[in-house]
């Protein structure tokens, strides 16, 4: 029997018991739509991780503190107080390839203004900051170096912050209060938009370091420290030079561990697409499951449709079917079946992943590979679900088929 | 016009030896057949009669490629089929064998002319061919302006004489019913036997007819009456 007769044949016997396909396909057409939904958000979060974090520049790096032992017990990352101020400079002065180093303490603080207040993150930094992490201002200024140099009380404020403390009050010249402390605002920087991670970058408050260490947290070490290289060729040389001079500066022996981390935005690019890798992957997982209980739904249903149709298939090998016309006719409407399925949950897919970006405002990104393996997996299920019906079928004897009520 | 079975010049169309089935039934062996030889030549139309339980059902299965004899020797058109494989078996029914069976066996939902076309499906004839032979072959039973009503649609006479022209399209060496007129009442059967007696003498088909009812055996030219697996009667008919 011909291919393309076997096919108009099972779409005409699929046709009959219209709601019973239609309800077979169900488990496939969600199935289907929710891989292509779940990888499209997948994806899109991944390309917007990606897009975020080559906009912080290739030739950026940062460096943590590390971690220490002491007494035998280690303690976690950033827990070492041994960066400071004075290895940024150290290293803006003696590391060839370095364009600016920016030290900075990062804390988290309720910010007052008038009546209203807001908690959000507070940053003391030094005026290269601005530079090393491409902030355009707004309006205002940002701080220069004689208010770092006097720990001046001045602060330069985030879109974000500007947003909810300021309501139709320009923030210039205004006082606000960080921890109780009155600080003159002179800037509001341009907005960012979200970080790779998902953080309100907009959402900070910038001082000079040295009025946060001493006035605010009352230390003197840094937590970050970002440093620009003259360009994205020189990395490797200026990380290991960082490298050597950190521990020559901290005076760790060999053999013993940094207590600081160094980072390129490359790094920090491939952990963070590496992690949305793994989480698409987790969420095809778990769409793909609804595609295997779709398949027992077509094994099921082709199993009823063969006892159903054991007359039939009496008469068709009676009148000359070979065993194999018959595996192949049932085989063929669960491919029909499970292809169809495929191919509306596809446009449901694909219609539900837009929707997730309109309404909930997640990046949805939809590959053509995923609709690919969705419609090539939903047609290897058809097969692999549809064979044993279809072998059941094509196994019946035609004496006992015939005389089948 | 009776032929006796000695004047056909023909040769054996179909000639069995010794044929036996048994089967097994839980513990118990069942001998549904137990040495049956005859034969038929080419153009004859033969009754097989029995009552049921006698074997003819299975003899007939046999004779239709439908199943294989546990022993014995079974020549269709020259060739011993006794021992094919399935699918061997499946193409000598789609070439060689046309089947009218009593409770007729059309496909439901399926327009008379698509059940004519059936066995053509699976003989990789091209569409249009397979399309004007099942015209044909409905026509020759008086049906072509029934070709797109459903069995449903159908009087009995009608279903059965689909299912005669469905029998015919593939030309077959052998025609084989089962009960033709089982379903029928008296009037239409006399119709459906005059359209096989027809088929024999004007076309010279090969007919089997298994039946249980005297009456339609008179139909045949000859007669073979099976009863406990065996032959005990092969004789005149009409």
């Amino acid at each position: 029997m011909r291919l393309g007769s076997t096919f108009a044949l099972s779409l005409r016997s699929l046709s009959r018991n219209k709601m019973r396909s239609f309800l077979t396909m169900l488990g496939i057409i969600i199935g289907v739509a929710a891989v292509i939904a779940m990888v499209s958000i997948g994806q899109g979060a991944k390309a917007a991780i990606e897009a975020r974090i080559s906009a912080l520049g290739s030739n950026l790096i940062i460096i943590f503190p590390g971690t220490r032992t002491r007494g035998g017990v280690r303690t976690g990352w950033g827990s070492t107080i041994t960066l400071t101020a004075s290895d940024a400079r150290a290293i803006e002065r003696e590391i060839p390839g370095v364009y600016m180093a920016a030290p900075s303490v990062r804390t988290g603080a309720q910010v007052v203004f008038g009546n209203q207040n807001w908690f959000t993150a507070v940053y003391g930094t030094i005026p290269a900051y601005q530079i090393v992490r491409e902030w355009n201002l707004a309006e205002g200024r940002y701080f220069n170096d004689q208010e770092l140099a006097g720990g001046a009380k001045v602060a330069v404020l985030g879109k974000s912050v500007v947003d909810n403390l300021f309501a139709g009050v320009s923030p210039l010249g205004q006082i606000i209060r960080i921890k109780r402390m009155p600080f003159r605002v002179v800037g509001v920087l341009a907005p960012k938009g979200r970080s790779g991670w998902g953080r309100d970058r907009d959402d900070s408050v910038w001082i000079p370091l040295t009025t946060m260490q001493r006035k605010i947290m009352g230390i003197t070490h840094v937590t970050h420290m970002s440093v620009a290289a003259v360009d994205g060729q020189v990395l490797p040389q200026v990380e290991q030079g960082i490298n050597q001079l950190l521990r020559a500066r901290h005076r760790i022996p060999t053999g013993k561990e940094n207590d600081f981390s160094v980072r390129n935005v490359a790094d920090i690019a491939e952990a963070a697409s590496a992690s949305s890798r793994v989480m698409t992957l987790l969420l095809a997982g778990i769409a793909s499951v609804s595609l295997i209980v779709g398949g027992i739904g077509i094994m099921n249903i082709m199993l009823v449709s063969v006892t159903e149709r054991t007359r039939e298939i009496g008469i068709r090998l009676a009148v000359g079917a070979r065993g194999k016309d018959i595996r192949l006719q049932f085989l063929v409407e669960a491919v029909v079946l499970s292809l169809v399925g495929g191919f509306i949950g596809m446009v449901m897919g694909v219609v539900a992943s837009r929707l997730i970006s309109i309404l909930a405002g997640w990046p949805t990104l939809i590959s053509s590979d995923s609709i690919v393996l969705a419609l090539a997996f939903s047609a290897a299920v058809g097969i692999f679900f549809g064979f044993y019906p279809a072998s059941k079928a094509a196994g019946l004897d035609p004496v006992q088929a015939l005389r089948y009520e | 016009m009776g032929r006796e079975p000695g004047s056909q010049s023909g040769e054996d169309i179909i000639r069995v030896e010794d044929l036996h089935r048994t089967y097994t039934l839980g513990e118990e062996q069942v001998f549904a057949l137990r040495g049956i030889s005859f034969s038929i030549r080419r153009g004859e139309m033969l009754a097989i009669m029995g009552v049921s339980g006698s074997g003819k059902s299975t003899l007939l299965n046999i004779l239709g490629c439908l199943d294989r004899p546990s022993r014995g020797r079974y020549l269709l058109d020259g060739v011993d089929v006794s021992q094919l494989s399935k699918d061997a078996l499946a193409a000598i029914r789609n070439l060689k064998i046309g089947f009218v069976f009593q409770s007729f066996n059309l496909l439901p939902r399926t327009s008379a002319l698509e059940n004519v076309e059936l066995p053509l499906l699976y003989s990789n004839m091209p569409a249009w061919q397979s399309r004007r032979r099942s015209e044909e072959a409905l026509a020759m039973v008086g049906l072509q302006a029934r070709k797109r009503h459903h069995p449903s649609q159908l009087s009995g006479g009608e279903q059965q004489r689909v299912a005669i022209a469905r029998a015919l399209v593939n030309d077959p060496v052998l025609l084989l019913t089962d009960e033709p007129t089982g379903n029928l009442d008296s009037k239409t059967s006399i119709e459906i036997m005059n359209i096989l007696v027809g088929l024999n003498r004007e076309q010279g088909r090969t007919i089997i007819l298994v039946t249980h009812e005297r009456d339609i055996s008179r139909f045949a030219s000859r007669a073979i009456l099976i009863k406990d697996g065996t032959i005990i009667e092969n004789g005149a008919g009409r």
